[in-house]
C-alpha cells in the first residue's frame, strides 16, 4: 500500500517537474526560434560566471524577475478572486498532463508500473473537461478585475474557448469510434500496428481529417497568435491587464503549458503516443525499448511544440467574426462530416 | 474554392517561415562547429563585440586637434559657437603670446545634451581645429553634467 502511493507520488513529480522544465524552456525556444525565423540571433546574453550557452539561462532570469516583481493589486479588484484567476488557469492545464502516457508500463520487481500518473478510464473526457475548466481561469480574472478592458477581454476568451471546445470534442468523436476506447493508454496501444503492413497505424492516418479539425481547434484553445484575441499581447487589452509580477507570469506560464498538453494530445491521440513504428522486428532488451518510446513520446512533442511556434511567428491574428466563422462555419460542419465518414467507412466494412 | 485559395497561401507562408528556420539553422550550426561560411545565419550585428565599419564622413564625438607643440588649434574665432544651431558650444577666448596666433581657446567645451551632429562647426572652422571624426558612437551617461565635454582637455 506505501509503496502504491509512494510510486504514484514519485510519478506526480516526475511528470510535474518535467512539464514544468519544458514549459520554462519553451519560452526559450519561443523566442530562440522566431529569431532565427526572422533571421536574427534572439536573447543570447543570459549569463551564469560568463557561461552563456546560447542564453538558455533566460528563462531563469525571467522567472526571477517576475518573482521579484512588486505583487500589485488594483484597489478595486476582487481580492480573492483576483488571487484565485491565475491559479486556476494554471493548475487546470499543469493537471491535464497526469493522464497522458509517457511510454508503456515497465516491470520493476515485479510490480507493473505504467508510465502514466493514473491510468483512468475516462481519461479523454477528463482531458477535455480540464481544459474547458479552465476558461473559468479566464472569466474569473476579467470579472475580478473590476476593470471593463478585461472582463471584455475575458469575454471574447470564454466565447471563443467554449466556441473552439465544440470543434475539439466533434473531432474525437470520430477517434473514439475508430479506437473504442476513452483510456489514453488502450488508445496508445491500439495504435500499435501497421496498416497495409508499412504504414504505422496511427490515428493520423485512419483520421486526417479529425486531426486537422482536432488542431485547428487545439490551436484556438492554447489562446496563441493566430487566435489571440482574449489577450492581444501585441496591441489590445486582455484579460489579464490588471495582473503583473508572477500573477501574470502564472497566466503566461499556463498559455506554454497549454501548448505541451496540445502537443501531448495530438501525439497521444493521433502520432502513436509512445508507440516506435517497426520496431518489432529488432529484439531489442526490454529497457531499451522503454527508453526508445519515452524518447520518441517526447520527440513527437517537441516537434509539435516546434510547429506551434512556427505557426505562432508566421500568421497573423484573426479579426473577431472570422474567427467565430472559422470555428461555426468551418469546423464544426467538418467534425460532423469526419463522424459521418468514419460512421460509414466502419458500417461498410 | 475561396477557402482552397486561402489555405494553399496559408501554407506556402508556413513554408517561408520554416525555410527561414532550417536555412539559418544550418549556418548557425556550420557557426558553431567553426566552418566559415560567406553568409550568416542571422544579419544581427552584436554591437559591443561586433561594430559596423563606419563611413567616412560618419558624424561622431568632436575633437579639437592641436598644432604641432601641443596648444590647441582653435583660434578662439567663434565662428563655430555662432554657426551652431543647438548652441552646444562655449568657446573662452584667452590672448596667446604669440604675435602670430594672437588668440587661443581657453575653454572649448562641447554639450552633448544639446548637439544635434549636424557638423556645422566643423565646415564653419578656418583652420581646421575642429572635426567630427573620432568614431566613437557610445555617448551616454548617467547625467548631464557628464555629457558636457571640455574638448580641449582631452
Amino acid at each position: 500500500m506505501l509503496v502504491d502511493v509512494l510510486i504514484v507520488l514519485v510519478k506526480v513529480v516526475l511528470t510535474l517537474t518535467w512539464t514544468l522544465l519544458l514549459a520554462l524552456f519553451l519560452t526559450w525556444v519561443e523566442r530562440k526560434q522566431s529569431a532565427v525565423m526572422q533571421d536574427r540571433i534572439g536573447a543570447n546574453r543570459a549569463s551564469v560566471f560568463g557561461l552563456r550557452l546560447f542564453g538558455l539561462f533566460q528563462p531563469f532570469a525571467d522567472a526571477i524577475k517576475m518573482l521579484f516583481k512588486e505583487d500589485f493589486v488594483p484597489s478595486f479588484s476582487e481580492r480573492f478572486l483576483h488571487w484565485l484567476a491565475p491559479a486556476m488557469s494554471f493548475f487546470f492545464v499543469a493537471v491535464t498532463m497526469v493522464a497522458v502516457p509517457f511510454g508503456d508500463a515497465v516491470r520493476l520487481f515485479g510490480r507493473r508500473i505504467p508510465l502514466q500518473v493514473v491510468d483512468l478510464n475516462a481519461a479523454l473526457l477528463f482531458v477535455l473537461a480540464m481544459l474547458s475548466l479552465g476558461i473559468y481561469g479566464i472569466l474569473i480574472s476579467g470579472w475580478a478585475s473590476r476593470s471593463r478592458f478585461a472582463l471584455i477581454g475575458s469575454l471574447r476568451g470564454a466565447a471563443q474557448l467554449i466556441s473552439y471546445e465544440v470543434a475539439l470534442g466533434l473531432s474525437l468523436v470520430g477517434l473514439i469510434m475508430v479506437f473504442p476506447s476513452l483510456r489514453l493508454s488502450k488508445i496508445v496501444e491500439f495504435q500499435g500496428g501497421t496498416l497495409f503492413g508499412f504504414l504505422p497505424k496511427w490515428g493520423i492516418f485512419l483520421q486526417p481529417l479529425g486531426f486537422a479539425v482536432f488542431f485547428l481547434a487545439g490551436l484556438a484553445e492554447t489562446k496563441r497568435v493566430p487566435f489571440d484575441l482574449p489577450e492581444g499581447e501585441s496591441e489590445i487589452i486582455g484579460f489579464y491587464t490588471e495582473y503583473g509580477g508572477l500573477k501574470f507570469g502564472l497566466f503566461m506560464f499556463a498559455d506554454f503549458l497549454e501548448v505541451i498538453v496540445l502537443s501531448s494530445l495530438a501525439v497521444t491521440l493521433f502520432f502513436g503516443g509512445w508507440q516506435v513504428p517497426w520496431l518489432g522486428g529488432l529484439n531489442l532488451a526490454p529497457w531499451a525499448v522503454t527508453v526508445l518510446q519515452v524518447l520518441a513520446f517526447n520527440l513527437k512533442v517537441f516537434f509539435f511544440c516546434w510547429l506551434q511556434v512556427l505557426v505562432r511567428w508566421t500568421y497573423p491574428r484573426f479579426r473577431y467574426d472570422q474567427l467565430m466563422d472559422f470555428g461555426w462555419k468551418v469546423l464544426v460542419p467538418l467534425g460532423v462530416v469526419n463522424i459521418l465518414v468514419t460512421g460509414l467507412v466502419l458500417a461498410v466494412r | 474554392m475561396k477557402t482552397g485559395r486561402i489555405m494553399k497561401e496559408l501554407l506556402r507562408g508556413g513554408w517561408i517561415t520554416a525555410r527561414h528556420f532550417f536555412v539559418n539553422m544550418a549556418f548557425h550550426t556550420l557557426k558553431l562547429f567553426g566552418v566559415k561560411t560567406k553568409r550568416r545565419g542571422a544579419v544581427t550585428i552584436q554591437f559591443p563585440e561586433e561594430r559596423k565599419k563606419l563611413s567616412p564622413r560618419h558624424r561622431s564625438l568632436h575633437r579639437v586637434l592641436s598644432r604641432e607643440d601641443g596648444k590647441p588649434r582653435c583660434v578662439a574665432c567663434m565662428l563655430c559657437v555662432t554657426v551652431c544651431p543647438s548652441e552646444c558650444l562655449t568657446v573662452e577666448a584667452a590672448e596667446d603670446g604669440d604675435p602670430e596666433v594672437q588668440k587661443y581657446a581657453a575653454r572649448f567645451v562641447v554639450d552633448l545634451n544639446r548637439c544635434c551632429f549636424c557638423g556645422f562647426c566643423v565646415e564653419a572652422c578656418p583652420v581646421d581645429a575642429i572635426r567630427m571624426d573620432t568614431g566613437e558612437i557610445r555617448l551616454a551617461a548617467a547625467s548631464r553634467g557628464a555629457l558636457e565635454l571640455p574638448l580641449d582637455k582631452r
